[in-house]
């Protein structure tokens, strides 16, 4: 029957397209207005009308099949299509990203970090000041009066004998406590400069402070909380011990020292309890407030955490250095 | 202060090992530096005798020993030491011994001549000297005693590194009193007798200035022999506490010095005129001092004087010609309390620096003037022989310090150290210390002795108290606090964070100081005049940045040195700009600056590498401003700088105000500065980008947004800020966004002209723009262009 060959050559014709355009043109031969089996339909007419239902619905379920097949065949040319358009596509993801290079913050910097984030927790505020500093806030305030010995172990840098750069930042304490009242918890963080370079000392480096006054602080609670943060700091339980010393703006003082792994002590830090000549010297009632202070040298700390051997190469600014912190 | 073991323990013996005993005087507060052995390892060292000393026939400079080392039979040795002669008594290392570095002692022959030992030196036997030659002993020193028997060479000298509260411990007697209350023993005071006048002689003494020196004791000495050494004895505890011997009268001083801890002077009496006064300087009074440098004296300045001329300078160093020397037959010996605040400061202002002044500044004992001068005679005398006169003292008790009693509450102890110690344990404690101590119940009277001037108030006792105490014995807490929020502004931007941004970006953080080379600073920044260190460590270490880019340029110097070809640096910190009228005369202004130098990035397959631009860093800067959350306020200037190429330069300004520059550093200076790629910085004032408006939201349009272009002709100098600028304040309020995103010089635009292309985006909020709107809004902005700058449509 002429329906069926139709049908079958349809069915090869379009297994055998390879493209859509192909396909396209297999549709047209058969589907299109005058395709074959649009033919068909129009001779229905010249037909007995009995047989035209009959013959008609055949024709129709023709050309269904045949566009199913198209259509299935359409699916498979496009999915075919794609898989070669994305197999042209394909890079190597091992080759490096743009721009892959980020900077990163000096390692003297990540040790201020983290001691604010430490005591920030314990609502520490950061508190920061002039590197040049006067004689008042850099020493008198601080119970170190002109021709004290203490302040010739300062090296200090004056430009005018009442004028210097700061050897601590103690005197961001004072101004704070000029300006505010008790209760008081601060660090404050920032450069310093002594007169001495050689292997272990560089005339500028880093100090970062801290300061509670309150009605109830006491000598044990600053044992507390410098243990606290050096067991934090270095991240493992460490044998700490405060040694008598004497700073002229704390008192009782200690040094603080760490066992080293090497089984030696390491000085890591100095404090005490605020001397009441400095309270006095910001009008502060001695009596009613007790306060504890601490120092502690960044770079000291850093070259501790992280293995740094000559304390200079902090200041060099070597690449090579630096990025080994990144 | 550095010390015999041996000698310390002379007054007091605990038994514990040096070790021991050197962590416990830390412990209590006096830092031990360092203990090392007053000699190194060696043995087989004797004693002897040079009993028979020749020329070597065929050496010049050795000579042919035979010495006697109580062995029966004297030792043949060759010798090369210029002070080897008959007679002396040496240091004898014999066959077998083993000197230090491992040097054995062997027979041997020296230019054919036998050698059966050696004659040390004091650098063989590794004694820290600085004689020349072989060791000399005293001629009472016993032939065939083992050496190290012999001077008692086991032995350690101890350095403490002393706070300058404790000037009690700088000597013998003030160690042994912290050991003895450490270890709950009594000191030994070593023997010592007054020594009887025996002749009338007596200097008077004045005091003019009683208030800088209230008490002053003298004593006349005759007849003494000087040439006579010094006993090994005395100069082996000088030497092992780092003191040199001179001659008797040093040697003596700076003993009772070690010992006692106090300072005394001797003057050669013979060339004193007249009587002492203690007085001021005068005006412009001169002195030379015993390093033969002539100073001239401040007014201030305390001084010992005759009747005729300043002898010495009190409490601090004396005087060339009062000294003593060699020849001296008559002395006068000096033992004073001089006021710490009379002597304070004034050795670092003339330079100097000596054991009496360290002594001085930080106190002496007030009452310890006339054990030192009976102490001082006894050793001279038995050294030098002589006859002393009668002791001459004056003193004003007005100005002598006055110890008045502290007061210690029990309540105050344990509030300041936050543990209660048992008021037994307290009062045992300040007796131990050698106080007066009386108890009430609630409070100590404490009564303070002579030799601890530190100790003046309460917390001066609640130190002492926790020291002996022992501060490891105070239990650690945590501290207790009403917890308060901490402010955390948010419109606040740290410097943290602005560092972060820049971080991102492939900066990496710089630490410079903040002391630079004024030569390069100089280059610079001309026109600004930098704060200058008057003691700078070096002089490229010497002018205060004003900026922070000589530091910065520095650090990429010294990176492109070491073939880094990628640099980008950011640092943070203060600039200091010389200004009267700021807080001590300088404005310290914190700034955020950056660097980057050579490639813009390292070399990529896909993107090859270029130079880095302007644009980059301009880039970088746009990147912090918008930080901000308002980077619309900054506008960047094309400006003239020294420091910058003259036409890759912009200041930065907020509003009218100036905040920061940016450009290319000027090229010629990279030859100076040791750069070798084209460099390009900014500095920002952190005060300009440190606040964050927080933001008001308004409602998103819901209607479409419409793009047009816009290609303008316009004169080449035209900077294309100006253009944006001029279209953003046309007031058109559907300008939601302008993008230029051409630049075109060459054919098809005219000479000296540029086109620009921008892109213009419109959008309503309450309504879909029509064409004709649009058309209208754009016409705007033409008409603008037309009118301000000249501008043409491009075809």
């Amino acid at each position: 029957m002429q329906l069926e060959q139709i049908v079958e050559q349809a069915e090869s014709a379009i297994a055998a397209a390879d493209s859509p355009t192909a396909l396209d043109e297999v549709r047209v031969e058969y589907m299109g207005k005058k395709g074959q089996l649009t033919e068909l339909l129009k001779g229905l007419g010249k037909l007995d009308p009995s047989e035209r239902r009959e013959a008609g619905q055949k024709i129709n379920e023709a050309k269904q099949q045949v566009q199913t097949s198209i259509n299935a065949r359409k699916e498979l040319l496009k999915a075919a299509e794609l898989a070669q358009k994305l197999e042209a596509e394909r890079i190597d993801v091992t080759l490096p990203g743009r721009h892959s290079s980020v900077g990163g913050v000096h390692p003297v910097t990540q040790t201020i970090r983290r001691i604010e984030q430490f005591f920030g927790d314990l609502g520490f505020s950061v508190k920061e000041g002039p590197e040049v500093e006067d004689g008042f806030h850099n020493f008198d305030a601080l119970n170190i009066p002109a021709n004290h010995p203490a302040r010739a172990d300062h090296d200090t840098f004056y430009f005018t004998p009442s004028t210097m750069l700061r050897t601590q930042t103690s005197g961001v304490q004072i101004r704070t406590m000029e300006n505010e009242k008790p209760p008081l918890r601060i660090i404050s963080p920032g450069r310093v400069y002594r007169n001495d370079y050689d292997q272990t000392h560089t005339p500028m480096f880093h100090q970062v402070e801290g300061l509670m006054v309150d009605t109830d602080v006491s000598f044990t609670q600053l044992k507390g909380i410098l243990e606290d943060f050096l067991n934090h700091f270095f991240e493992e339980s460490l044998t700490v011990r405060f040694r008598p010393s004497y700073f002229p703006f704390t008192e009782p003082s200690a040094e603080v020292d760490v066992m080293g792994k090497d089984g030696k002590w390491l000085e890591v830090l100095g404090c005490g309890m605020v001397h009441p000549n400095v309270l006095k010297a910001v009008g502060i009632d001695s009596e009613k407030y007790t306060g504890f202070a601490f120092g502690m040298g960044v770079e000291r700390l850093t070259m501790l955490r992280y293995g740094v051997n000559d304390l200079r190469a902090f200041f060099e600014n070597d690449l090579r250095f630096l990025k080994q912190f990144n | 202060m550095k010390f015999s073991e041996q000698w310390l323990r002379e007054w007091v013996n605990p038994d514990i090992s040096s070790h021991e005993l050197s962590e416990q005087l830390s412990m209590a507060g006096l830092e031990v530096d360092a203990v090392e052995p007053v000699a190194d390892e060696f043995h087989t060292v004797v004693v002897g005798e040079v009993i028979e000393c020749g020329p070597h026939p065929d050496a010049d400079k050795l000579q042919v020993t035979k010495v006697d080392v109580g062995d029966g039979e004297p030792v043949d040795i060759v010798c090369g030491a210029s002070n080897c002669r008959l007679g002396i008594k040496v240091a004898v290392a014999k066959v077998g011994a083993v000197l230090p570095g491992d040097f054995k002692i062997k027979k041997a022959k020296l230019r054919g001549q036998p050698s059966n030992g050696m004659l040390c030196s004091f650098k063989e036997l590794g004694l820290i000297d600085e004689h020349d030659g072989i060791i000399e002993l005293p001629a009472d020193a016993p032939v065939g005693e083992d050496y190290r028997k012999y001077l008692q060479l086991d032995d350690n000298s101890i350095d403490i590194d002393l706070t300058p509260n404790r000037g009690d411990c700088l000597s013998i007697r003030g160690i042994a009193r912290e050991v003895g209350v450490l270890n709950r023993m009594d000191v030994k005071v070593p023997e010592s007798n007054k020594v009887a006048a025996s002749i009338e002689d007596t200097l008077s003494i004045t005091l003019s200035a009683a208030e800088q020196c209230p008490r002053y004791l003298g004593r006349v000495i005759k007849s003494v022999d000087l040439t006579r050494p010094t006993p090994v004895w005395m100069t082996e505890k000088l030497r092992r506490s780092g003191i040199r011997s001179i001659d008797p009268v040093v040697d003596v001083t700076n003993y009772v010095l070690l010992e006692l801890g106090h300072p005394m002077h001797a003057f050669d009496l013979d060339s004193l005129e007249g009587n002492i006064d203690v007085r001021l300087a005068k005006p412009k009074e001169k002195l030379t001092l015993l390093d033969e440098q002539e100073v001239e004296l401040d007014d201030d300045t305390l001084v010992i004087a005759d009747e005729k001329k300043a002898l010495a300078m009190a409490g601090v160093y004396g005087g060339k010609n009062s000294g003593v020397t060699e020849n001296s037959k008559n002395i006068f010996l000096e033992s004073a309390f001089f006021a710490p605040d009379a002597i304070l400061g004034k050795a670092r202002r003339y330079g100097l620096h000596t054991d009496a002044s360290h002594r001085y500044e930080r106190g002496v004992d007030p009452q310890l003037q006339r054990t030192a001068m009976e102490r001082a005679t006894e050793l001279l005398l038995a050294i030098c022989g002589g006859e002393a006169g009668p002791v001459t003292e004056a003193v004003a008790e007005a100005f002598l310090p006055k110890r008045d009693g502290i007061t210690l509450r029990a309540s105050r102890l344990a509030k300041v150290l936050g543990v209660s110690i048992a008021n037994d344990n307290v009062t045992e404690i300040l007796e131990r210390l050698g106080f007066n101590v009386s108890f009430d119940g609630e409070q100590w009277q404490v009564g303070i002795p002579s030799y601890r001037f530190d100790l003046s108030i309460e917390e001066d006792l609640i130190e002492e108290v926790a020291r002996v105490y022992g501060y490891n014995s105070i239990q650690a807490a945590p501290p207790a606090a009403q917890l308060r929020m901490t402010e955390r502004k948010e419109s606040q931007l740290s410097a943290h964070q602005l560092m972060d941004a820049m971080v991102s970006r492939g900066y990496q953080e710089a630490i410079t100081y903040s002391f630079v080379d004024p030569k390069h600073q100089a280059l610079m920044f001309d026109e600004t005049a930098a704060l200058t260190l008057p003691h700078p460590i070096s002089v490229d270490m010497s002018s205060m940045r004003v900026s922070l880019w000589p530091g910065l340029v520095g650090a990429v110097a010294h990176n492109q040195k070491r073939q880094q070809s990628v640099l980008a640096f950011v640092e943070t910190g203060l600039r200091f700009i010389p200004d009267e009228s700021a807080e001590n005369g300088v404005r310290q202004e914190a700034v955020i600056s950056g660097i980057r130098s050579g490639k813009a990035h390292s070399e990529h397959w896909s993107e090859g590498d270029r130079a880095v631009d302007f644009y980059d860093v301009k880039g970088d800067v746009e990147a912090l401003l918008a930080q901000t959350g308002n980077a619309a306020a900054f506008r960047f200037v094309a400006s003239q700088n020294p420091a910058l190429h003259p036409g890759q330069s912009a200041a930065i300004y907020r509003g009218s105000e100036k905040v920061g520059d940016i450009g290319a550093l000027h090229p010629k200076f990279d030859k100076a500065l040791g750069l070798n790629q084209r460099t390009f910085v900014f500095e920002l004032a952190l005060s300009a980008v440190t606040e964050r408006p927080l933001p008001q939201a308004k409602p998103v349009s819901r209607y479409p947004s419409i793009r047009r272009d816009l290609a303008v002709v316009v004169d080449k100098d035209l900077a294309a800020g100006e253009l944006i600028a001029a279209m953003e304040n046309v007031g058109v309020k559907q300008l939601v966004d302008l993008n230029l995103f051409d630049v075109y010089i060459g054919d098809g635009v005219a000479e000296g002209k540029q086109s620009l292309a921008l892109s213009v985006t419109l959008q309503d909020s309450d309504k879909t723009l029509e064409e004709a709107e649009v058309t209208e809004l754009m016409t705007k902005f033409i008409e603008t262009l037309k009118s301000e700058f000249n501008a043409t449509l491009r075809d």
